[in-house]
């Protein structure tokens, strides 16, 4: 049983892996949500885990945390957020889709080669990962960068916070306990934050639309 | 004095001569008959198809024989002509004779109808550029490869030409002519790097000499640059959708079959023969580059309305595939994997047989179709296969190799080349070994885009209902054009059905380039293709014919003996829809629409759409090669801006150049007296 | 070639040739079944080809003849396909023929000869199919082949037979690369095999037809044999998928108990894997159009990844 906990390990990330890839190609923002979601529930699987086969207790508090704020406090604060802001469709994307999915490519490409010889000298359970979460990283960075409305580029933000948590637990076995905490109050505090943005851009503007920010320049 | 040195016996490189020499007769013979259409036709193509012939058989014994050198006394005092038949050289004779054979054959039916130009002179032209084709894959040095290079360029543009009356004719000869000349400077400068200060242009001593990495790197960076042009690879392409469809249909079937292989040659020939270190990014350069140009030459094609165009940018698809090999076979041998390198390379050579054949079969069957219609563009052509069966069922043959299919030659080709990519695990670079993966996706895609092409190409000319009354009248072939295409279509069923045996004819070349070969794994059965084990990998085309062929025949009479075979012709159902006109198919534009919408950014399409007020609707798109207009034209203007500075220089006065002249004596006396 | 191997081999012909209707018509059911319709019997798909073989052929009236002999060819590339699968055993004689890359080959074949025989009777229902089919089809093979190819990077090798021992045998292992491969591999399905979300098997509406404009202009004999050869797509696909990832159960060669054992086997995998299809097919809507280059080009890119995974993780 002992020897398929990597195998299961290497299989939760590529489940990361590809739920990043559906996120960038998803069009509808409650199905992000649902992703989202899930993406967050295998991070949490990982973790225990990891916890299992390392015997550090931390581990399972930090999936526990993960679980409760990225799996069920976020996600219903976001579709809170959604029902009063009344989006639903992200129609507008900076590049089309089939381009995000080839540079998407590209940067898998180069997290993996990247990564690659510093996993083979990592002997951590999941150091092979590494690569993964990093392409998950630089995913999510690209959805930031190429959506229009505020709130994908919002579930971009907590994705790459997935994945960095990801990369981190799966080099070092977990950060230290008091660093989890202060990440997940940035995260926590950080969300509220950008929500109440969303709703001033919205009353402003009368639009979630990230373009309008543009004329708030100086001429 | 250097004389010509024969064997006591007629060895293979005499026998080429005389086919070479052959070949120039019936030219000057042709000049004799200038007018004469069917003496020139009847007799005079068909003599040269035999000597094609010929020279196949000479180049498929020479392909095993030992290399032969000869010196003729030709060419400048201190610098006669070099003369070397290899396995290389007999290689690419065989491709030569194989497809010249069929093309001159073609060509006795073709030019019964006057071009231009005069048919001797025609003949004279091409019989010209065959022999310097020929001579060019015989050269061993530098001076007697640039001589018939450049024969080999003139006489083409000649034939592109042909019908010099007309202005796009002419201005595609022109860009031709250009790239060619570019490209031959690329090849020049190649050279005088290779033999590396000793004086000594021969290839023998070119093979010698040993360059450090950075002037070898230049030499193949040259290579690749002047021999890209001729090949048509990016960004050198520009002149190759102009050129072909403006010669007639012979001359293109040469161009794309022969004249772009033989471009490769010189790429083989430089990277793999006379440079004898060996760069990793040699390779990878090749390979992007490649597969860039075919990535191009595929999109552009699917979108393309016109039909010789559209063989062009599938012909530059191609000429990318096998480069791409070809880098693969350079990546493989420089990290010392012969095994793998020689794959790569028997796939890039398999390509590049199989090519020739069925793209010089495309080509003269639109040049068939060209003469009993009057039409080129796809929008007037349709239904010809009730008025053209002949033609149609050849094609089609054509049109499967073509789309990569099984069981033909086009197939063999790209299963090799993806068995190669596949089993790459264990270059010692991470990035290599996740890039050639990838590569295979590209590869794979590139090959489903050119079935969407070729399905396109023979759905529109042939099948459906005549977008124009007149095609009513069109006729089959002649009986010369048919033979011809006949020659070639059996070339390409040969190619599919027995892998094993062409193979063993490349493992000369493979051996000798690369130092590893597939024959010993081939040859251990005959009918079925196993390029490494029978476990990894198998594939046996005969028993794949059969097993359609079989299934075909037993199906149709085991359905008529169980059942019936009644059949009734009636009006097509079309859902119930009365009225059908011709109008109401897909256009050749519209069936690639869906390619352009998705492909958007590469294109530079420039519409103009009607709206709803207009008296006369009209709608025109036309989609154009954005490099044309970031690249040759930016350079262009550049060269006219240098050059009317430099004119400055001719003011017009006599005393002025008197002056010049004056003042370079001046400083010649100068350096000299130092 | 012993005589075990030869009779394998007939076996899977065979099966080919009945179960395939019997897969589409249970499909049929349980799609029926969870849109609360009541459902036409499982050997309904036989009836209608008995009822097609025994009308006259009405063909049009400047149909050239290969329209006439596409059928045919069609119908002999996917019976060949089945006979490389391994379906119920490894044995096959005929297996050393074509490898993965030669069973994507034979389906391009198929779809082109359909694509050319719609465009032959040139009205628009039948050149806006093929163009259709062939938009489909130029994302779908290499995404399929992709698919192979992760498979085959894994085992060292491009021979279905030797790919399924070879997974088969393995100690249960779980391969992240597979995951993105199977996830490819029900995308292009759902493609080629002309289900929702990319095309409507039971529609009549121009704008969402792409298998049914092909076959629009068939009657009688030459369209049973394209239904006849569409569920033998069918099969054949779902016989690649549980090949590919779900290898177990197969016989070898020389394990005659084990070739009986193999056929409920294959049955209960095939119910399963219908009944799913048809649960996708259920909860998807059909996406439109000039969406499905998307939704096929996601799967290539799945595939590659995949590839890359592969090679990242070293394959474990």
């Amino acid at each position: 049983m002992i020897k398929f906990v990597p195998q299961l390990i290497n299989l939760f990330a590529t489940l990361i892996l590809l739920l990043s890839f559906a996120m960038i190609s998803q069009r509808r923002i409650v199905s992000l949500i649902h992703l989202f979601m899930i993406q967050g529930a295998a991070l949490v699987a990982a973790s225990f885990l990891l916890a299992y086969v390392t015997h550090q207790p931390e581990l399972y508090i930090s999936g526990v945390l993960t679980l409760l704020l990225k799996v069920i406090c976020i996600p219903w604060m976001l579709h809170r957020m959604i029902r009063k802001l009344n989006v639903r469709w992200d129609v507008e994307t900076l590049l089309n889709i089939p381009t995000t999915m080839l540079i998407g490519i590209g940067l898998v490409i180069f997290a993996f080669s990247l990564a690659l010889p510093i996993s083979r000298l990592s002997d951590a359970v999941a150091g092979g990962a590494l690569g993964i979460a990093l392409a998950c990283v630089m995913l999510s960075f690209m959805m930031m960068i190429t959506r229009s409305k505020a709130v994908p580029q919002v579930i971009g933000f907590l994705s790459m916070e997935n994945g960095l948590l990801f990369a981190a637990t799966t080099v070092t076995n977990g950060m230290p306990m008091i660093v989890e905490f202060g990440i997940a109050l940035d995260v926590l505090v950080g969300v509220l934050i950008l929500g109440v943005f969303m709703f001033q851009i919205r009353e402003k503007f009368d639009s979630l639309d990230i373009h309008h920010l543009e004329t708030l320049k100086d001429e | 004095m250097p004389s010509l040195t024969i064997a006591a016996t007629w060895t293979h490189l005499d026998w080429v001569l005389i086919v070479v020499t052959a070949w120039l007769l019936i030219g000057v013979v042709g000049i004799a008959a200038l007018r004469r259409f069917r003496f020139v036709a009847v007799v005079l193509f068909p003599l040269g198809a035999i000597f094609s012939v010929l020279l196949m058989a000479v180049a498929l014994s020479a392909a095993y024989a030992t290399p032969e050198v000869a010196v003729l006394p030709l060419g400048l005092p201190q610098l006669p002509f070099h003369l070397r038949l290899d396995n290389l050289s007999a290689f690419f004779l065989l491709l030569i004779g194989g497809v010249s054979a069929g093309v001159s054959t073609f060509a006795a039916g073709y030019f019964r109808q006057g071009e231009g130009t005069p048919p001797g002179l025609l003949c004279l032209e091409y019989h010209v550029f065959i022999a310097s084709m020929a001579m060019v894959v015989l050269a061993d040095d530098a001076y007697v490869f640039m001589v018939m290079w450049e024969t080999m360029a003139f006489s083409s543009f000649f034939l592109v030409l042909a019908n010099h009356r007309i202005p796009e004719i002419r201005s595609a000869g022109y860009l031709y002519m250009l790239v060619a000349h570019v490209g031959a400077l690329g090849i020049l400068l190649c050279f005088g790097v290779l033999q590396a200060n000793t004086g000594d242009y021969t290839f023998a001593n070119m093979r010698a000499q040993h360059l450090e990495p950075f002037w070898a790197s230049i030499a193949f960076v040259l290579a690749v640059f002047g021999f890209g042009a001729k090949a048509g690879l990016l960004p050198l392409h520009a002149w190759l959708p102009d050129a072909h469809p403006a010669a007639p249909s012979p001359v293109s079937a040469l161009m794309s079959g022969v004249m772009l292989k033989i471009a490769l040659y010189g790429i083989l020939r430089v990277g793999f023969d006379l440079l004898q270190t060996r760069i990793w990014w040699w390779g990878v350069l090749l390979m992007g580059v490649g597969l860039l140009t075919a990535l191009f030459g595929v999109v552009f094609s699917t979108v393309q309305v016109e039909m010789k165009r559209l063989l062009a940018y599938s012909s530059i698809e191609n000429v990318g595939l096998m480069c791409a090999g070809l880098g693969l076979s350079l990546l493989f041998s420089s990290y010392g994997m012969q095994a793998l390198s020689a794959l790569a390379l028997t796939a890039a050579l398999y390509h590049m047989l199989s090519h020739a054949f069925f793209k010089s079969l495309l080509f003269c069957s639109t040049g068939a179709v060209l003469h009993a219609t009057g039409e080129r563009s796809l929008g007037k052509l349709g239904g010809l296969i009730r008025t053209m069966p002949w033609v149609a069922w050849l094609t089609l043959v054509g049109v499967l190799a073509c789309a990569g299919l099984p069981p033909f030659g086009g197939f063999v080709a790209e299963w090799l080349l993806l068995q190669s990519f596949l089993f790459t695990t264990g270059l010692p670079s991470s990035f290599l070994d996740m890039l050639v993966p990838v590569m295979a996706a590209l590869i794979a895609l590139i090959a489903a885009f050119s079935g969407f092409t070729m399905v396109k190409y023979f759905g529109v000319v042939f099948l459906g209902q005549p977008r124009d009354e007149k095609l009513a009248r069109a006729h089959d072939a002649g009986r010369w054009e048919r033979l011809g295409m006949l020659w070639l279509v059996v070339g390409c069923v040969l190619l599919g059905l027995f892998p094993n045996q062409v193979i063993a004819l490349m493992e000369p070349v493979t051996q000798r380039l690369v130092g590893g070969g597939l024959a010993h794994t081939v040859a251990d059965s005959s009918w079925l293709l196993v390029p490494v084990n029978i476990d990894r990998a198998s594939y046996a085309p005969v028993i794949f014919l059969l097993g359609v062929v079989l299934t075909f025949g037993l199906a149709f009479v085991l359905v008529r003996r169980l059942y019936h075979g009644r059949l009734r012709r009636v009006p097509p159902w079309d859902c119930g829809h009365p009225w059908q006109t011709a109008r109401m198919q897909d256009t050749a534009e519209g069936f690639g629409q869906p390619i352009q919408q998705i492909f958007d950014p590469f294109f530079r399409v420039t519409k103009q759409q009607p709206s709803a007020f207009d008296d006369k609707p009209i709608y025109d798109v036309k989609v154009e090669d954005p490099l044309w207009y970031w690249l040759y034209l930016p350079v262009a203007r550049v060269v006219e801006k240098l050059s009317r500075i430099v004119g400055q220089l001719q003011q017009g006065r006599i005393a002025v150049y008197l002056m010049y002249s004056f003042a370079t004596l001046i400083v010649v006396l100068l350096v000299v007296k130092r | 070639m012993s005589a075990l191997g030869v009779f394998s081999q007939l076996m899977a012909l065979v099966l080919a040739l009945l179960l395939a209707p019997l897969l589409t018509g249970w499909v049929n059911q349980w799609r029926h079944w969870l849109q609360n319709k009541s459902a036409p019997s499982l050997l309904q798909p036989y009836r209608t080809l008995h009822k097609l073989f025994n009308k006259d052929s009405l063909i049009a009236e400047h149909a050239s003849p290969l329209y006439r002999f596409a059928p045919y060819v069609v119908f002999g590339c996917m019976l060949l396909a089945s006979a490389i699968i391994p379906t119920i055993s490894t044995d096959l004689p005929l297996s050393p023929a074509a490898d993965a890359i030669a069973l994507v080959g034979l389906f391009a074949l198929a779809r082109v000869f359909i694509s050319l025989a719609a465009m032959d009777v040139g009205t628009a229902f039948g050149s806006m199919g093929a163009r259709r089919e062939m938009l489909v089809g130029f994302l779908a093979e290499p995404a399929l082949l992709m698919v192979m190819f992760c498979a085959s990077m894994i085992t060292g090798s491009t021979s279905l037979t030797t790919i399924v021992e070879t997974l088969a045998h393995r100690d249960l292992a779980i391969y992240p690369s597979l995951l993105l491969a199977g996830v490819a591999f029900t995308m292009v399905s759902l493609a080629e095999n002309a289900r929702v979300p990319v095309d409507n098997p039971d529609t009549h509406l121009e704008l969402t037809m792409i298998h049914e404009a092909l076959v629009l202009e068939y009657s009688a004999r030459h369209l049973a044999l394209m239904e006849w050869a569409a569920s033998m797509k069918l099969f054949a696909y779902s016989c690649i998928g549980l090949a590919l990832f779900f290898p177990w159960g197969v016989a070898e060669a020389n394990a005659p108990l084990a070739l009986l054992l193999a056929l409920p086997v294959l049955v209960f995998k095939l119910a399963i894997g219908g009944m799913l299809l048809a649960m996708i097919e259920t909860a998807s809507a059909k996406m439109r159009i000039f969406r499905v280059p998307e939704f096929l080009g996601t799967a290539f890119l799945l595939a590659v990844i995949g590839l890359l995974v592969n090679v990242l993780l070293g394959g474990t």
